[in-house]
């Protein structure tokens, strides 16, 4: 997953602004979560008939969706 | 509709690729919501991931976690392709390599692959259109023939404005069409739950081991990474790029990665159609003795709708197709236009010259897509396009990883590029595909225990290549470092991937270095 990672290369001696906060760690949520098949891979418990595996997938865009949507907010540019 | 976009916005001339490829760099949040969901969720999205999930179930469905990993990949890295290119004026990313690392030759490399993966792309939005036609019982070739000379037509002369309108007619007409069928059609079957039951008692009796509606222990693997090589893939492609590009400013584009995943839920309920096409006993059209699975929704639509609204979902079907097409032909054509005429051919090339040939490329690549589908077997398109998404992500390195550091020699990108190439196409031409009885190019699983390892697991080829690449990557550079063979200049500066909007430009990329 090295392409997530800011900047690690060469950081500008002095920044005069920069896209790295703590709050970007929030997004290797919706980057990992949804590989790790062992957590959703089962048919029960079932949603209106919908197994597991499906309805979970189906839960993880609103859970990418609320991690970039907080990251978004708290990393925007005041004023 | 696209006639029509071209007086929308107009621009004081049409004559330089910011206006006519990029839309004149200036979309606000809607539009680039429309244009990059145009982009990325195309009419063979519509028909073969249902295609996939009717015929392997579970396994099909890897296009949901697919299409969430790839926005906050995309938040992070991208955005910062948008400044250096909004500094430079870079069209395409490799204008963006060949300034970040000096070197046209590996620009020329991340060029050339960028257009090879996306001419099979294009054609197989042709193939999408196909499989509804065959449905309607439409066999031969002249009609996609007219849809295309219509989208050659309005794209020559409206750039990438007409896409961006049109995008909003299709999602219109297929978010109507799938929400329509994902509350109708399942209480016609009697419900989810006699939906799956119909569909586990059709895997049960197949004698495929990855079948089923759970995966099982062998593909697990596989399915994560072909989620995240997909993702990684994606935004590689040049027209994805050319729809963040296309965006006014950083905001525009931060804000959307946490919009487009709207898209996703449609693509995870168009998936479930291939569940409801195996519950209502579809079996798809059979030419030349090959059944074709491509046509199990709009055979889906035509049994379980009134006529006139499988008309509707036809047509959101059609136009799907159209617009990413259009999309891909413009970036296709930037690329060449950018990274092959203006480097090789005439360095001299004023704006208005630039932007006369990337109209022409355009016009090429598309007939070149309608030759792919009229002279080629619609099923080696299909191959093609799998080889496509190994291919372009062997330019993660020098693009993605470019954006985030310097570190690599450009000498060693383009020696990683060459290997997980090589490594990417022998993976391929490797694996079989039992059920469609072929030797190579079956699929892109790639069984591990072919590398002499004593499992039954499958890994994505793409993302293997990949490691390929990246091991090759930094053992050259840390050899060439060593042998003190020269690195290209950088003509970027840290600070350049921070800006935005109303930032000083320097307008035209500098070219130097010559290798």
């Amino acid at each position: 997953m090295a392409s997530t990672e800011p900047a690690a290369g060469n950081p500008p001696p002095r920044p005069a602004r920069s896209d790295r906060s703590a709050w970007n760690l929030l997004l290797a949520v919706p980057v990992v979560v949804p590989l790790l098949t062992f957590l959703f891979n089962h048919d029960g418990p079932r949603l209106a008939g919908l197994p597991a595996f499906y309805w979970m997938q189906f839960a993880f865009i609103p859970l990418g969706v609320t991690c970039t949507a907080v990251v978004y907010r708290m990393t925007r540019k005041r004023g | 509709m696209g006639f029509v976009a071209a007086r929308w916005r107009r621009p004081g001339s049409m004559d330089s690729l910011d206006e006519w490829g990029l839309g004149g760099r200036g979309f606000g949040g809607w539009v680039t919501w429309f244009l990059i969901g145009g982009d990325l969720y195309t009419a063979y999205t519509f028909v073969a991931v249902p295609a996939l999930v009717f015929g392997a179930g579970a396994a099909g469905f890897y296009a949901v976690p697919y299409t969430i990993i790839v926005y906050p990949l995309v938040f992070l890295v991208l955005i910062r392709l948008w400044s250096v290119s909004h500094v430079h004026g870079f069209v395409t990313p490799a204008d963006f390599v060949r300034a970040r690392f000096g070197s046209p030759t590996l620009a020329l490399a991340v060029a050339v692959t960028g257009i090879v993966a996306t001419m099979p792309y294009i054609a197989l939005q042709l193939v999408g259109i196909e499989a509804v036609l065959k449905t309607m019982g439409v066999h031969g070739h002249w009609p996609i023939v007219i849809a295309f000379v219509i989208l050659a037509a309005y794209t020559y002369q409206s750039g990438l404005r007409a896409p961006a309108l049109i995008a909003f007619v299709k999602d219109v007409l297929i978010y109507l069409v799938i929400i329509v069928a994902v509350l109708y059609i399942p209480t016609r079957l009697g419900g989810w739950g006699d939906v799956f039951s119909a569909a586990e008692a059709k895997f049960a009796k197949t004698p495929a081991p990855g079948d089923g509606i759970l995966l099982d222990g062998t593909n697990q693997l596989n399915y994560a990474m072909l989620a995240l090589g997909s993702a990684l893939a994606l935004f590689l492609y040049p027209h994805s790029v050319t729809g963040v590009l296309a965006s006014k400013n950083r905001d525009v584009i931060r804000r959307n990665m946490s919009a487009l995943p709207a898209y996703s839920l449609v693509l995870g309920l168009i998936a479930l159609l291939g569940f409801m096409a195996i519950a209502a006993g579809i079996a798809p059209v059979v030419t030349g003795g090959k059944a074709d699975t491509n046509t199990v929704v709009p055979l889906l639509f035509d049994a379980m709708f009134p006529d006139w609204f499988a008309g509707v979902a036809f047509a959101a079907i059609g136009i799907g197709a159209l617009v990413p097409a259009a999309i891909m032909s413009i970036a296709a054509a930037n690329l060449f236009t950018r990274n092959i005429y203006k480097e090789y051919i005439r360095r001299d090339a004023t704006a208005r010259q630039e932007a006369a040939v990337s109209k022409v490329v355009s016009l090429v690549v598309k007939v070149g897509a309608v030759a792919c589908i009229l002279l080629l077997d619609p099923e080696f398109s299909i191959d093609l396009q799998l080889i496509g998404g190994v291919v372009i992500l062997q330019t993660l390195p020098a693009v993605a990883l470019g954006l985030v550091t310097r570190w690599f020699h450009r000498g060693a990108l383009l020696a990683g590029w060459a290997a997980g190439l090589v490594a990417g196409l022998w993976m391929l031409y490797e694996i079989p595909n039992a059920a469609k009885r072929k030797e190579h190019f079956g699929g892109s699983a790639f069984k591990l225990s072919d590398l002499g390892l004593d499992t039954a697991t499958t890994v994505y080829a793409g993302v293997l290549a990949l490691a390929v690449n990246l091991a090759v990557a930094a053992a050259a550079t840390l050899a060439l470092r060593t042998a003190g063979i020269a690195d290209g200049a950088d003509a970027t500066r840290p600070d350049d991937y921070l800006a935005d909007e109303g930032d000083p430009k320097t307008g035209r990329m500098e070219l130097t270095g010559s290798t």
